[in-house]
C-alpha cells in the first residue's frame, strides 16, 4: 500500500471499528430493554450499526488486497489495534446514559454521513447515502427519548443530565482531524470533520434546551481513540466479542 | 414510567398502494407519536408496507358477543338479501 492507500485503509477501518464498537454496545440491551418495543427498536439500531462495520470493513479490505476480510478485521484484531472513538466503546450505563451517548453520536452521525454521501470515492458516498438514511431514524428516536427523558420525572431528569455530564468531553475526539486524514479530506474523498463542530454544538444545544436540560459547562475533554489509546472497557468487550474465534479460530456455522 | 401503564395501540400497515390498511397487531407506548416509530420496528422492517396507521385501543368501539345475534346474522331466512339468490342472465359473465 501506498500512503494515499494506507491513509484510505485506515480511514474505513476507523469508521467501521466506531460502527461495530457501538452495534456491539447497544446488541447488549437485547432482552434487556425496558419494555419490549423499545428492546426490539434498540436492536434494530444495532443491527444498522453492525452492517455499517461491515460495508467500511469490506472497503477496507478491497483497499489493503492482501485477502483479510471483515471477520479478521472484526474478530482477529486486539484493544491496541482498534481506531474508534472512545465514546463507542463506553459501557451503556443506565438507559439514560444509552441514551444521551446515541443522542451525540447520531447528530454527529446526520452530519458526517451527509458529507461522506458526497465524496469523491464512490464506495464511500454509497455508505454514506444508505448510513444517512438509517441515522436520521435513529435520530429520531434519540431526540425524542432526550426530551421524554429531560422532560420526564424528577429521577429521569437527574439521570439523564448525569449522563451527559459525564460524556461531554469525550466528544473532543469527534473533532479532530490528523494529518492523513486531513489530505484525504482536501482530495474530496474524506469527510472534514472540524467543520462539523459548530454544527454538532447547536443542534445539541436546541435538544437539550427543549429537554429542560443544562448544557454542561465541559472544561475536560479526553481522546486516543484514534491513536488505539482506549479505556479499560474495550478490552472488555472485545473479549466477549472475540472470543469464540480466538477459542476455535476459523469456527463457522 | 411504568411499563403496566404505557397505553396499547392498534397498528394498521399498508401493504401496497392502492391496497387498504390491514390490521396487523398491537404494541405498548406513551404517545401516538411513539407507537408509530414502534410500529415501524416492529412491524415494518422488512418491506412490509408503505404507510403506518395506528390508534389507541381504547378508541376503538368493538362489538361484543352479544351483540352477534343482532349484528352478524347471516339472514339465512331471508335467501333474497343474499346476491346468489338472483339467476343471472347468461350474458353476464363475471359477477
Amino acid at each position: 500500500m501506498d500512503a494515499r492507500q494506507k491513509a484510505m485503509f485506515d480511514y474505513c477501518i476507523a469508521f467501521g471499528d466506531d460502527s461495530l464498537t457501538l452495534g456491539h454496545r447497544l446488541s447488549e440491551w437485547c432482552s434487556n430493554g425496558p419494555f419490549l418495543e423499545e428492546d426490539l427498536a434498540l436492536t434494530n439500531v444495532a443491527l444498522d450499526f453492525i452492517g455499517r462495520a461491515r460495508m467500511f470493513y469490506a472497503h477496507a479490505a478491497e483497499v489493503e488486497g492482501e485477502g483479510r476480510d471483515e471477520d479478521d478485521y472484526a474478530y482477529l484484531r486486539d484493544c491496541r489495534e482498534y481506531r474508534n472513538f472512545l465514546l463507542h466503546e463506553l459501557p451503556n450505563g443506565d438507559f439514560a446514559f444509552t441514551m444521551a451517548r446515541q443522542l451525540m453520536v447520531d447528530v454527529f452521525d446526520v452530519g458526517f454521513f451527509g458529507q461522506l454521501a458526497g465524496s469523491k470515492d464512490p464506495d464511500l458516498a454509497a455508505i454514506g447515502a444508505k448510513a444517512l438514511k438509517e441515522s436520521r431514524y435513529h435520530l429520531r428516536r434519540s431526540e425524542d427519548w432526550i426530551r421524554r427523558l429531560g422532560d420526564g420525572t424528577d429521577e429521569s431528569h437527574r439521570r439523564v443530565q448525569d449522563a451527559f455530564e459525564q460524556l461531554w468531553g469525550y466528544a473532543a475526539e469527534l473533532f479532530e482531524m490528523p494529518a492523513a486524514e486531513q489530505h484525504l479530506a482536501d482530495a474530496g474523498i474524506a469527510v472534514d470533520r472540524a467543520a462539523l463542530k459548530p454544527g454538532w454544538t447547536a443542534t445539541m444545544q436546541n435538544v437539550l434546551q427543549e429537554a429542560t436540560l443544562e448544557v454542561p459547562a465541559g472544561g475536560w475533554s479526553i481522546g486516543g481513540g484514534r491513536d488505539g489509546m482506549h479505556t479499560e472497557h474495550l478490552g472488555y468487550l472485545l473479549a466477549e466479542m472475540q472470543f469464540l474465534q480466538r477459542a476455535y479460530p476459523g469456527l463457522t456455522w | 414510567m411504568k411499563q403496566q401503564n404505557l397505553p396499547l395501540f392498534e397498528v394498521f400497515v399498508r401493504s401496497k398502494r392502492g391496497l387498504d390498511h390491514r390490521h396487523v397487531g398491537s404494541l405498548h407506548a406513551e404517545d401516538p407519536a411513539q407507537a408509530l416509530e414502534y410500529a415501524r420496528d416492529v412491524y415494518l422492517r422488512r418491506s412490509e408496507g408503505v404507510s403506518i396507521w395506528v390508534v389507541r385501543s381504547s378508541d376503538i368501539t368493538a362489538s361484543q358477543e352479544s351483540d352477534v345475534e343482532m349484528f352478524c346474522d347471516p339472514m339465512d331466512d331471508k335467501p333474497y338479501r343474499h346476491a346468489t339468490h338472483f339467476n343471472l342472465p347468461k350474458e353476464v359473465d363475471n359477477m
